[in-house]
């Protein structure tokens, strides 16, 4: 049996909420550059080579690549043959998350109520909180910084299945074409389809949590990811939204089986910067 | 060409800008956010004074992280300006002339532009670290308990924006998308409005 200590815990999510914020993984850097040498208007060219000096600008002086730090959220892998010693995981993964946050002058972004009481919780907790049980002794903690930038832009539709493909395909591109330049295009797309209301939602945000460029097993959606990613960067958004080739870096989608009369589809956007890390014991 | 501007706006600058200028800016601007927007348009719905004049301001639209130690202010670039939108009349009213976020505005917004004779200005969204190397002072004018939301007074030094909505009611993002679209689509695009 793996033993996890919780002060581990603490630390990894306190290293990773900094980290992810002031180094944008290389193959991302890689991305900005193949889409620098692709795009083909000049403000688009423009706004991708600022990008490209900003992530250089934020790692050479430990600042964060964006002031909106974002949501922290937390997406935690344990295999059943793992313990988790020395207490709370959830009150671990907070700590670590308010650590960071303050040590790493990062921006704290989270209130309290949403609706009547809006007022901030100073240390950017309490984490979004993901648990899933795997096979095995592996304890993984993936990590993503999310903007609300993009978040406030995705969508969630409950199709039928008579809408096939195609319906999946339009729900996609119409959310990307009304979102236009608010997500802070060239964007990443996670794409949910399948399962009930509440998981598909899980599911887009887990597709945005994968490896960048990573394609699904199925090779019917792995061609669907790339066709979408085609016709996204066919429809003129481009850096930032002042127009041009390219809106998107990468479509990945997450699938679940569904009810025989459902067709549950989300979208949920991501920003150029796309924070994500992982830690693995 | 690159056009030079410093706040306070007059007319006669307003005319001179066209969508897609490129700007700097250099001198004075505010910064203001959600919360403070709230705050801001409740004192003028109750007839109470603003905490900045904001005649022939320059709003712009941030929530910095703190500054690191040695720093003047953290990453610092604009968030998104459509949430904003439902309190531009009140705002504009009171005077304002620029705003400065990113992404696009709600339609009636561009034509509240035209009426009150005020632009929109975008910085590139995602560039924080870039953008607060542009920024050479800081000091927190009103609600400081809002925390990264606290109303600033920043001193910029050619601080770099494009015109997105002039006072002539253009629009740069429709310009841009139908510059380079390449695919039909079987619906409508419609802009997300909060106005």
């Amino acid at each position: 049996m793996k033993i996890v200590r919780v002060e581990e815990i603490e630390d990894a999510v306190r290293r990773l909420s900094m980290d992810v914020n002031y180094y944008i993984r290389d193959e991302l850097r890689e991305a900005y550059k193949k889409a620098l040498e692709k795009e083909v208007s000049e403000i688009g060219k423009e706004v991708l080579s600022q990008i490209i000096e900003n992530v250089e600008l934020a790692a050479s002086e430990q600042l964060p690549v964006c002031q909106d730090t974002g949501v922290s959220i937390v997406y935690v892998e344990i295999g059943q043959e793992v313990k988790i010693e020395g207490g709370n995981l959830y009150d671990a993964i907070n700590r670590g998350v308010s650590r960071g946050y303050k040590e790493g002058y990062l921006r704290k972004s989270v209130v309290r109520d949403p609706l009547f009481n809006r007022v901030n919780t100073g240390d950017n907790t309490p984490a979004m909180i993901h648990v899933e049980i795997v096979p095995g002794d592996v304890f993984r903690i993936t990590f993503m910084a999310k903007g609300t930038g993009a978040e406030n832009m995705s969508r969630l539709a409950m199709l039928t299945p008579a809408a096939g493909v195609k319906g999946v395909r339009d729900f996609v591109l119409k959310t990307v074409a009304e979102a236009g330049p608010n997500p802070c295009p060239p964007i990443v797309i996670g794409v949910g389809i399948g399962g009930t209301f509440d998981t598909v939602g899980w599911l887009a945000k887990k597709a945005l949590m994968r490896k960048f460029g990573s394609r699904h097993p199925d090779p019917n959606y792995a061609k669907l990811e790339l066709e979408l990613l085609d016709e996204i960067n066919k429809l003129g958004i481009g850096p930032q939204g002042l127009g041009g080739r390219i809106t998107a870096l990468d479509v990945r989608i997450e699938t679940a089986p569904c009810h025989i009369g459902a067709l549950p589809v989300a979208v949920n956007l991501d920003c150029h910067a796309h924070r994500v890390g992982v830690w693995e014991k | 060409m690159i056009k030079r501007i410093t706040p306070p706006l007059d007319d006669k600058i307003l005319e001179d800008l066209r969508i897609g200028d490129k700007v700097l800016i250099t001198g004075k601007i505010y910064t203001a956010r959600d919360a403070a927007h709230k705050r801001f348009v409740e004192t003028i719905n109750k007839g109470g004074q603003l905490p900045v004049d904001l005649k022939g301001q320059v709003i712009y639209y941030v929530g910095p992280t703190p500054p690191k130690p040695g720093y003047i202010i953290g990453s610092a670039g604009p968030t998104t300006s459509i949430r904003m939108d439902s309190y531009m009349e009140p705002m504009l009213k009171a005077g304002l002339k620029a705003t400065i976020g990113k992404g696009y505005r709600s339609w009636g917004v561009v034509d509240l532009l035209k009426k009150y004779k005020a632009v929109y200005f975008i910085a590139t969204g995602g560039v924080g670290a870039l953008i607060s190397k542009k920024i050479k002072k800081a000091r927190i004018v009103a609600y400081e308990d809002l925390g990264p939301e606290a109303v600033m007074e920043l001193e910029v030094e050619d601080f770099p924006v494009i015109v997105a909505n002039d006072i002539y009611g253009g629009d740069i993002f429709e310009e841009g998308v139908r510059k380079y679209q390449e695919i039909t689509l079987p619906f409508k695009i419609e802009r997300i409005s909060e106005v």
